[in-house]
């Protein structure tokens, strides 16, 4: 079984348009919506949610009014700044880490159980998704991915799927991390812009610092040309396998609006070469296997 | 007055609006680029850059010359960022300190016992009953406290994790945070880049994409957040997640439509059940996108629209202090 991530630094590019063509193209396959936080890709698949569960993060400090002896102790020790002159914990700024609870003397802080999203697997026209939701301001989205990531491996390993498709979040921090663990290959989707150059060049040096293999693709290449062209002569310079170019075209923000994804709907510009590159993809993910 | 501009998906055109409004302001300001994962601001405003900082979190170190095998620092780690391994038979006990776990709340630190050498040279299993004996000090005075001379196996020592860079052109002061490659925390450099916000001055926040702990930490305590999307049904998702989140902190918000007439109506009859002020809308326009793509400024390349930034900041004003 093979997992393939799509990521880009810089948010915006096409990292979901590309994974829901991806996920159209490719034959047999498990997808996977690591950005949990801002999660996209059910709307391009028409999921039927099969299974919901619930994702709990850290625990979060809650103290006890009326055992409370307004000590102090909580206060000065948390590094959070979680725990207000009145002693009620700011859900927001917890971090629960529980010192406070092993310091408090009264033994007045309780370490409660924290609901912070959920996760569904669904059904959709091109086969199974694994997604989430994060909960309002919560944080541990790494954790969630991870969790997100388990379920799309275990179901593909017992379905026999020999495919796994992340559609991974922006930037190059937690969630980006455990979007990368245990990857084969790292599509890095940019655009031919001087913050897509700069972005880039960031996340591909955080994939090889995880030793992750990436490849680069430039998204709405006609925008600069200039851009285009220092793109793939610093993927050749970097012995980065340079995937292709995707025109500027306006059929996928109109697919987009009609729920779909632009493969789908007919033979644009774009469709023909994110077809192309799909084969690139696919022969470089099975590269060496015989 | 502080604004934060957010959104919830990425490449909305929050640092285009970010740059262009501080540029657009005609005085002296702060602009700070708290997208400490990619920050592009710079790009733009091309500052002449003066100075930069560390951004240091402080992570445990184990001196296992010291450490009696009790296990507490193991035991309190809320995050499993530390594994001990006491010595059985020829071995000798080791540990690990999972860097990228810990979250630098100093408990291991305060719970491993101060141990007199005799004793230490004589533990070799885990001794359970080993409690501290002492309160740790406050954390403003833990600086001093990390000595070598420390009776304690932990001590905690400065990791850095990225840099903030200081930056001016013309009225516009600029603090970027840049994550270091390879680091995962963002929360604690924003935290930082944020602390160089001056009273006196106003303040434009770049925060990051998404809806989770660094995109709140970055419009925690903003004045008013500027919420920037397209009318596209990722665009539109994502708007409402964002919503979500600042009316969840209580922070006045209003939306910004970028390449408003790309997508389709959904997102403007959005605001408009929900109550929501759009500031302005920004049409689509390829030359605008050409002039993003070699990092030139708007307002520099077009200054016929300063207006529409200068009125953004208008109507926030007018809707603050009304």
């Amino acid at each position: 079984m093979k997992q393939l991530a799509i990521i880009s630094g810089k948010g915006g590019t096409g990292k979901t348009t590309l994974a829901g063509a991806f996920a159209c193209l490719a034959k047999n396959k498990i997808m996977a919506d690591c950005d949990v936080d801002a999660a996209d890709l059910h709307l391009l698949l028409s999921p039927k949610i099969l299974e919901e569960h619930d994702f709990f993060g850290m625990e979060k400090a809650f103290i006890k009014k009326d055992i409370c002896i307004s000590c102090g102790k909580c206060r000065e020790i948390c590094r959070f700044n979680a725990i207000g002159k009145t002693y009620i914990v700011d859900k927001i700024s917890c971090e629960g880490c529980a010192f406070c609870a092993k310091i408090c003397p009264e033994k007045a802080v309780e370490m409660k159980k924290n609901q912070a999203g959920k996760w569904f697997v669904s059904e959709t026209k091109f086969g199974l998704l694994v997604h989430a939701k994060l909960g309002i301001a919560e944080e541990n989205s790494g954790k969630l991915v991870s969790v997100v990531r388990g379920k799309a491996k275990e179901l593909a390993q017992e379905k026999g799927v020999d495919l796994v498709i992340v559609d991974g979040p922006p930037g190059i921090g937690c969630p980006v991390m455990a979007s990368l663990s245990e990857i084969d290959f790292a599509v890095v989707v940019t655009e031919p812009t001087f913050s897509g150059l700069h972005d880039a060049k960031r996340v591909i040096s955080a994939a090889r610092h995880f030793k992750v293999e990436v490849g680069l693709l430039v998204n709405k290449s006609d925008l600069n040309p200039e851009i285009t062209g220092k793109m793939k002569s610093y993927a050749e310079e970097s012995n980065i396998s340079f995937l292709g170019e995707i025109p500027f075209d306006k059929d996928v923000i109109n697919a987009l609006i009609a729920g779909k994804n632009v493969v789908e709907t007919g033979n644009s510009p774009a469709a023909g070469r994110i077809r192309e590159i799909w084969k690139t993809v696919k022969d470089r993910i099975y590269d060496g296997d015989t | 007055m502080k604004i934060a501009v957010a959104s919830g998906k990425g490449g909305t055109g929050k640092t285009t609006l970010s740059v262009n409004l501080a540029l657009s302001l005609n005085r002296r300001c702060c602009l700070l680029d708290c997208d400490v994962e990619e920050p592009n601001a710079h790009i733009f405003l091309k500052p002449k850059f003066l100075r930069e900082e560390k951004c240091n979190v402080l992570i445990p170190e184990i001196d296992f010359k010291k450490c009696v095998w009790c296990g507490k620092c193991a035991e309190v780690c809320a995050y499993n960022a530390i594994v001990i391994v006491p010595p059985s038979g020829k071995n000798e006990g080791t540990g690990f300190v999972f860097e990228h776990l810990c979250h630098s709340c100093g408990a291991c630190e305060y719970f491993c016992p101060i141990i007199s050498s005799k004793e230490a040279s004589s533990a070799t299993e885990i001794n359970k009953e080993i409690k501290p004996r002492r309160l740790a000090k406050s954390i403003s005075e833990r600086g001093s406290n990390q000595c070598s001379g420390s009776a304690k196996a932990i001590s905690e020592k400065k990791k850095e994790i990225g840099k903030i860079e200081f930056g001016r052109k013309g009225k516009v002061d600029l603090i970027t945070g840049r994550l270091n490659v390879g680091e995962i925390r963002a929360v604690p450099l924003i935290e930082k880049v944020k602390k160089n916000i001056s009273l006196n001055l106003d303040a434009i926040i770049d925060a990051p994409p998404g809806t989770s702990c660094p995109m709140v930490e970055a419009v925690k305590g903003a004045d008013y957040v500027i919420l920037v999307t397209e009318p596209t049904p990722f665009g539109l998702n994502d708007l409402v997640l964002a919503v979500e989140v600042l009316r969840k902190l209580s922070i006045p918000f209003g939306v910004v439509v970028n390449r408003y007439d790309y997508g389709d109506d959904r997102t403007l009859k959005y605001c408009a059940r929900e109550n929501i002020k759009v500031l302005a809308k920004i049409p689509f326009k390829r030359k605008f996108a050409e002039a993003y793509s070699k990092g030139i400024p708007l307002v520099e390349e077009f200054p016929e629209c300063s207006r529409l930034f200068s009125d953004i900041f208008k109507r926030i004003e007018s809707e603050m202090f009304s």
